[in-house]
């Protein structure tokens, strides 16, 4: 294979004296660099050579933007099987079935709620390895529940796709989980709460086409794929060459589909601070340094000066106060 | 070094020999530090004496000046934590149009500007400030954004006008201006505007259509560049000076028409000589004007925004 593992594992397995699992080693589908799992683990699978972004299972996603690495899931429930009683070259249900064991969840969507910097979220999260985290009745369920949730709890509604589209093996069912999604965030969006996609690779198909182009904000990952026809389709049907970084995050941003482009490092920090400016617009009380000095009792109350006009003085404190807080 | 206009050119000859005589070291005939300070006493008389009787032509060169603090570098000193937003959700980001979220003195506002951009790069990336359709979509997005979590919107104006382009008008540039002034119309949120520099026609009123709109003291806004109207009207653009004298371009003429609400002091010899001085008078007016509607209801704020605009040029 290379020298890693035809040279350096036989070693190390001599060393430890025990077989060693191939899978401690992973190979960086951009560079090809070998990364050892634990260092791909703690850099949250971004290449340390090349910076790509390597898909992020939903649980460690959900770790990863939740204050603390709290995640708290709900039950979602089985989904319905099959339908339609779909079969293609194998039967729906057998996916499913395989899918389920493969994965340890019912369908390709995780819903939890917590805080991302204190901010209030309800995070639904893809499981591209659960049938390429297609979308069918059972992941529109778990949207419409995110929904409901994140209008309960008052909290924002943030939807993670890593999606290849609509599951074509629940047919017509499946194409109706777009208005179904749309409904839904419609519904919480009038709420007056954000909406917030974090576009994963890839995006694509009938997910894209609904909820995920309907954020309030759309924030992407590095060069994740997003669009709605697939390359090989849109190629076989315009037979030209597609343009360079065609449909990658960063061609989105051009083309005025998403508002940012942000690393999956700081990804938390720039989310919760986006959420912060929408959901809490108000001045912070500990903005206002209360002076004894000043003729401002100290027992002034807070909402006095978070609402009402301010006096200059409490301007110019604040002012300094910002510029502080900016160097 | 600094770039002179031409109307300065004895403050520049005088900040010259200033120059000089600071690089005249070990020579002690002269008491040079005494020398020096009698220049620059001279040469601040000088500014004081020329800026304070602009003509509403060197008021355009003024507007113009490369090193005048342009929406960037007013966000960069005013708001705190901000985050740029792109992207009109349909074509494409407009760099001539920037746009984020951020907090002004404690308090979140949508941001909207029209930039020209700081170095030659940045201004060829950033069409020298004229924005295109999507740009105008963005601001519109952004402005409803603002409307949906009730978020203050601050505009800044810096812009030759609306880019005058093929490509331009085939994706609508009308339409997409009439949308923006609809959108200015429509929120229910406090919306005000600051006209920093140029504040060129179409392309300004966009995003100016506001509860409140300030001006910087030696900004212009007007219906056409001088230059348009004098090659129109006077068919030679040689009489730019008679038209911008003609067309009441300058803060002090739009506030006597009410087309403005506020001038803001720039320091002696214009923002471009001290961003610091400038952007905080900017900073203290927006602060009272956001003040003053805060207690203002939504429907009150769109109500009396549409009844101004109404009364504009009414008999
Ligand atoms: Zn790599």
């Amino acid at each position: 294979m290379n020298w890693l593992t035809n040279a350096v594992l036989p070693k190390i397995q001599a060393l430890v004296g025990r077989e060693m699992p191939d899978n401690l080693w992973h190979k960086c589908p951009a560079c090809g660099q070998m990364i050892f799992h634990a260092d791909l683990a703690t850099n949250h699978r971004v290449c340390s050579e090349c910076d790509h972004h390597m898909r992020l299972p939903p649980m460690e996603r959900l770790k990863l933007l939740f204050d603390g690495g709290l995640v708290e899931p709900i039950e979602l429930g089985k989904p319905a099987i099959d339908p339609l009683k779909f079969r293609d070259r194998k039967r729906y249900s057998d996916r499913l079935r395989e899918a389920q064991s493969k994965t340890g969840r019912n369908d390709a969507i995780v819903v939890a709620h917590g805080t991302i910097e204190g901010n209030a979220a309800v995070v639904a999260a893809f499981d591209f390895d659960f049938m390429g985290g297609s979308m069918g009745s059972s992941v529109g369920e778990g949207l419409v529940r995110a929904a409901k949730l994140a209008e309960t709890q008052d909290a924002a509604l943030i939807i993670v796709p890593s999606s290849g589209g609509a599951r074509m093996q629940e047919g017509i069912l499946s194409l109706m989980q777009m208005p179904r999604t749309v409904a839904a965030v419609e519904r919480f969006k009038e709420t007056g709460r954000p909406f917030v996609v974090l576009l994963t690779d890839p995006t694509t198909g009938g997910v894209t086409a609904s909820f995920a182009m309907l954020g309030d904000l759309h924030i992407s990952e590095p060069g994740a794929i997003i669009g709605f026809a697939g390359q090989r389709v849109i190629q076989e049907t315009i037979r030209e060459q597609l343009p360079e970084g065609f449909q990658k995050a960063e061609y989105l941003l051009e083309h005025g589909m998403v508002d940012a482009v942000v690393h999956r490092h700081k990804l938390k920090q720039t989310l919760g601070g986006l959420l912060g400016l929408l959901m809490d617009p108000e001045p912070k009380a500990d903005v206002v340094k209360l002076d004894p000095a000043s003729e401002t009792p100290a027992s002034k109350p807070v909402e006095a000066n978070a609402s009402a006009p301010m006096s200059s003085a409490d301007r110019v404190e604040q002012n300094e106060a910002s510029k502080k807080s900016k160097a | 070094m600094r770039h002179f206009l031409d109307f300065e050119k004895p403050i520049a000859d005088l900040e010259g020999k200033i120059e000089e005589l600071r690089h005249l070291t070990g020579s002690d005939e002269l008491n040079i530090d005494e020398e020096v300070e009698k220049l620059q006493i001279k040469m601040e008389r000088q500014l004081r004496a020329t800026y304070q009787k602009l003509t509403a032509w060197q008021k355009v060169q003024v507007a113009r000046h490369p090193d005048r603090p342009h929406a960037n570098a007013v966000i960069d000193h005013l708001i705190d934590d901000f985050n740029p937003l792109a992207g009109d959700r349909g074509f494409a980001e407009d760099l001539a149009m920037v746009g984020g979220i951020g907090r002004f003195r404690g308090r979140s506002v949508v941001v909207i500007g029209t930039e020209k951009g700081a170095t030659t790069a940045d201004r060829v990336k950033r069409n020298f400030g004229m924005a295109r359709p999507e740009g105008y979509r963005k601001a519109r997005r952004l402005m409803e954004m603002a409307d949906r979590f009730k978020l203050p919107i601050l505009t800044f104006v810096d812009t030759a006008g609306a880019y005058p382009g093929v490509d331009a008008e085939a994706r609508g540039q009308a339409e997409a201006i009439a949308k923006a002034i609809e959108t200015c119309l429509n929120v229910r949120v406090p919306l005000i505007a600051s006209i920093i520099g140029e504040g060129g026609s179409g392309g300004a009123v966009a995003i100016a259509a506001g509860n409140r709109v300030l001006m910087f003291e030696h900004a212009v806004y007007s219906v056409i560049s001088p230059e348009g109207c004098a090659s129109i009207l006077w068919r030679s653009a040689e009489f730019a000076k008679d038209a911008a004298e003609a067309l009441k371009i300058t803060a002090q003429d739009l506030q006597k028409l009410g087309v403005i609400d506020r001038i803001v002091p720039e320091p002696v010899g214009g923002a471009h000589r001290d961003r610091t001085t400038a952007l905080d008078a900017l900073g203290d007016a927006i602060s009272e004007e956001l003040g003053a509607l805060a207690s203002t209801e939504g429907g009150q704020l769109r109500a009396e925004r549409r009844d101004k605009f109404l009364e504009m040029g009414a008999a």
